[in-house]
């Protein structure tokens, strides 16, 4: 058993861990019962799990909780909320980019990390930038329109 | 177990007074009791399910807010907005007082499983008449309480006033709370599709703000009181047997509460879902060897040797016997389909509960009233003590793990007598999903002298079987009652075509039997069937020396919606007329290709235009656009038929260019998403597209029919470019580069 203390949203949470190769989406998920942050397939294949750790994009699925620890970790929850959402949120909105959206927060998070050090990209570059984030339900298009529009506007 | 409170009565009062139990669900789920006597004492009679009354589907409270019980529910396809549009535009109420209720056996009204694209043509239709019998009602009661004739009365925002005048009623006045006991009326007046106001306008989808911010309740997020985790330990062969497990090799794992074995059954639970994980991987278990399957390099020999139990002829007309044999030129080729697997994002998740002898059951299953039979069946328990209640999950585009997952639930719910969440590993669903079965198809045809075709022959060779219960694997596995037959699905429907040739016979072959378990998957069999008729006249057109669209305007002549299709594709797509390939030179060459369905020849039409690039060298296949055009009828939310569409493209360019289920005689070997790649961000063709809307039709579906004529289109285009026909999906690039050297 260890004690550990993770700065997740920007809020402080002290938990406790019996196994220290538990990934962080486990603690993220159930110690701390977020929503974002999805099971996909546990091997960092396909990005459902993603969040942003000192504002890049990794896969919590396959990264230890405890390498969190001293790293600012934020998820589809401290990105924005209905009420005051981010950019990314307010475009996949309005381009409905969204079927089951189960993939969705990765695809939101995986952007946001990339739009903080390109902020003008091109539609190549942003496909390009998703290429490890996969989609079953065909949402490809809408999620590309929805990650120009928050870069470059309508 | 004795801090929860599980739902199995939950009475009328309750509903109304909660409004929506999708938001009751996502909190730790406890109904307290009504304790509003405020409502007529009929409230505490149980909520009427029956699909022929009013109050099966509708329900006003007495805020004014709607209520809709609906049979299909949302698998990702936005039905829960449309269904909402319907009801909403047929009462007159603003769309944000519609709340869904979607698939709770204790709650809605059975409207069959959700498939077929069936939710808006058969589920939407049936709701849009419990709306305009509920209209109905409570205009004629508010005749009476405003002393006007009915026909004089309007509907605004759920307040009814008359025409002329002042005075008003609203529906919570009228009925608020209390339930709308009328028999669905199938004379009741439906509105005049010309005084729409909701229907046929885009409508943003209601549940995609939550889905992007973290606060929608995916049934992977839900939770219930006192839950534990569970794992399955699949057979590393799919017929193995278990010879012995070693329960300490594990009992060193923290939170470790059991590991049950029931037969062949064998899983883990443990108090968190870490926990469960650890213990599931680290389980020491011995199993028998098997090597049940086929050799997968010699599938088709398989499949086109296994025993046939039946034949179904689906279409015949004239006599082909005698039109081939009397024909000036005669084509045949075989087209075949590799298996797929369903391959959702999230793999299959549910929570199960046992209280007093009755069980809860929370999955996405696309079928929770035949969940509910199938669990009631494995356990011997009496239907009516089995509530199933669907939750949204990943996509799901056809029978997948869902309800596996929820036996595996069950069964561990009650071994350790505590409600249990099964989530299923990436290998589990890549593994033991069931199947899109192989299917074969050989085509035949004849052409006169003139280039008309004079006989059409079609043999479709897939498993027995119709869209029934697919066995549980649990069930299955732990040696408990389950069904035996196959189920595919409705394999055979698109097998037959629209197409007016004189001499047609069209005929399945239905096998005993099939490699892997089969279920149905995104159209299935009318997906491989718009893939072999398709090309195949394609193919025809080129011996015809025909151009493809005019060869289709040919036979369907009589069809004006078809024709009407044919024309405006014709004009997006900037269509040349042509009758034989281009097949230019060059290292990358490009290519145009079309194809048409009337979807199961009496439903939703589309006709779209493929192009794609192929590299000679190395017969990689790039799909670069499409050109789509669909009549579905009367169109709900323009947006959402969109949204489908797309999907409809790019997953089955997927599955078109990439996919292929491996395995090896013991099992699945593509079990993640490196032996099992899907199409990436890079690859995703454009999509230029037109709806033909026609409010005064009845809705068609619209989740299917683009998706079955995706294969023949790139076929179709990638003999325009390089002049090699493709006939077997997946066309990779060996496959390519194979046809390019004959």
């Amino acid at each position: 058993m260890k004690s550990i203390s993770l700065d997740v949203n920007g809020t402080t949470a002290n938990l406790t861990i019996d196994d220290p190769t538990m990934p962080l989406l486990y603690a993220l998920r159930c110690d701390l019962g977020l929503h974002g942050p999805r099971f996909g397939c546990g091997l960092g294949q396909c990005g459902a799990c993603t969040v942003l750790l000192d504002g890049n994009a990794v896969r919590s699925c396959v990264f230890p909780a405890v390498s969190a620890v001293g790293h600012r970790v934020v998820t589809l929850e401290g990105l924005g909320t209905r009420e005051k959402p981010h950019p990314l949120q307010q475009a996949f909105i309005d381009e409905q980019a969204v079927q089951c959206g189960y993939c969705i927060n990765g695809m939101i998070m995986q952007a946001a990390a990339f739009m903080s050090s390109n902020k003008t990209p091109t539609e190549a570059q942003i496909k390009q930038a998703l290429v490890n984030n996969l989609c079953r339900c065909g949402t490809h298009l809408r999620i590309v329109r929805a990650v120009r529009r928050a870069c470059c506007g309508a | 177990m004795d801090a929860m409170s599980l739902p199995h009565s939950v009475n009328r009062r309750e509903i109304l007074k909660f409004g929506g139990l999708i938001v009751c669900f996502a909190l730790p789920m406890r109904l307290t009791a009504a304790g509003d006597t405020g409502e007529a004492a009929a409230a505490d009679t149980p909520k009427v399910v029956a699909p022929d009354r009013v109050d099966g589907f509708l329900a006003i409270d007495r805020h004014g807010n709607v209520t809709v019980f609906s049979g299909k529910v949302d698998l990702g396809t936005g039905v829960r907005t449309a269904i909402a549009q319907i009801a909403a535009e047929e009462l007159d109420v603003p769309i944000a007082r519609v709340n869904v209720i979607q698939g709770d056996t204790l709650l809605t009204p059975d409207q069959g499983p959700t498939y077929g694209s069936l939710s808006i043509q058969n589920g939407g239709v049936q709701i849009r008449l419990a709306a305009a019998t509920a209209r109905r009602a409570l205009l004629r009661k508010a005749a009476q309480r405003l002393n006007v004739d009915e026909h004089d009365l309007t509907v605004d925002a759920g307040a009814i006033k008359p025409k002329h005048g002042k005075a008003s009623v609203r529906y919570d006045e009228l009925i608020g709370g209390r339930p709308l006991e009328i028999a669905l009326d199938n004379d009741a007046p439906l509105k005049d599709p010309k005084t729409y106001t909701v229907v046929g306008r885009s409508q943003p989808r209601l549940d995609i703000p939550d889905k992007v911010t973290g606060r929608f309740t995916y049934m992977q997020d839900f939770r219930v009181e006192g839950m534990v985790h569970g794992r399955v330990v699949r057979p590393p062969a799919i017929g193995a047997t278990l010879l012995s497990v070693d329960a300490d090799s594990v009992s060193h794992v923290p939170g470790l509460i059991k590991v049950v074995r029931r037969k062949d059954f064998l899983a883990v639970v443990a108090k968190t879902e870490w926990g469960a994980i650890a213990a599931a991987r680290q389980l020491k278990a011995r199993w028998s060897d098997w090597q049940g399957l086929p050799d997968e390099d010699k599938i088709w020999d398989y499949v086109r040797a296994t025993k046939i139990i039946r034949d179904d002829v689906t279409s015949n007309r004239g006599n082909v016997d005698a039109a081939l044999a009397a024909a000036d030129r005669r084509l045949s080729s075989t087209y075949d389909f590799a298996i797929h697997t369903h391959g959702s994002i999230g793999p299959s998740c549910a929570v199960a509960a046992f209280e007093r002898g009755k069980l809860t059951c929370w999955s996405a299953s696309q079928a929770t009233h035949n969940l509910r039979q199938q669990l009631a069946l494995m356990f011997a328990m009496a239907d009516a003590d089995v509530r199933a209640i669907y939750i949204d999950g990943s996509g799901c585009y056809g029978r997948n793990g869902h309800e596996d997952a929820a036996a595996d639930a069950a069964l561990l719910a009650r071994e350790v007598d505590r409600p249990v969440r099964v989530q299923w590993m990436r290998a589990d669903e890549h593994g033991w999903d069931p199947k899109g079965p192989p299917t074969l198809i050989d085509m035949q045809a004849a052409l006169d002298a003139s280039g008309n075709v004079n006989a059409w022959y079609s043999q479709f060779y897939g498993p027995d079987g119709v869209a029934g219960k697919v066995k549980l694997v649990a069930a299955e596995l732990a040696g408990l009652p389950h069904e035996t037959a196959m189920s595919p699905g409705g394999i055979i429907a698109g097998t037959a075509v629209p197409y007016a040739f004189t001499n047609v016979r069209t005929l399945a072959h239905r096998l005993v039997t099939t490699p892997l378990r089969p279920s149905w998957i995104r159209s299935p069999g009318r997906m491989q069937s718009g893939f072999a008729n398709e090309a195949f006249l394609d193919e025809i057109a080129v011996a015809a020396n025909a151009d493809p669209i005019e060869l289709r305007r040919r036979y369907l002549a009589d069809d004006a919606r078809a024709i009407a299709v044919l024309d405006r594709l014709a004009l997006l797509a900037h269509w040349q007329k042509r009758s034989t390939a281009k097949n230019a030179s060059g290292s990358t060459a490009t290519g145009r290709g079309m194809a048409f369905i009337k979807y199961e020849n009496n439903r939703t039409y589309v006709g779209m235009v493929a192009t794609v690039e192929v590299v000679r060298a190395t017969g990689v296949i790039a799909a670069k656009h499409f050109a789509v055009v669909q009549d579905s009828g009367q169109i709900i939310n323009p947006d959402g038929v969109k949204n489908q569409i797309e999907g409809n493209v790019v997953q089955t360019v997927s599955r078109t260019l990439i996919e292929q289920v491996r395995f090896d005689r013991s099992r699945v070997t593509s079990i993640d998403w490196q032996t099992y790649p899907i199409l990436t961000f890079p690859d995703a063709p454009q999509i230029e597209m037109e709806l033909i809307d026609r409010p005064d039709e009845r809705p068609w579906g619209v989740g299917e029919p683009s998706a079955a004529i995706v294969s023949a289109a790139i076929s179709n285009a990638v003999f325009d470019a390089v002049g090699v026909r493709l006939r077997s999906v997946p066309f990779t690039p060996d496959k390519v580069l194979a046809a390019l050297k004959v």
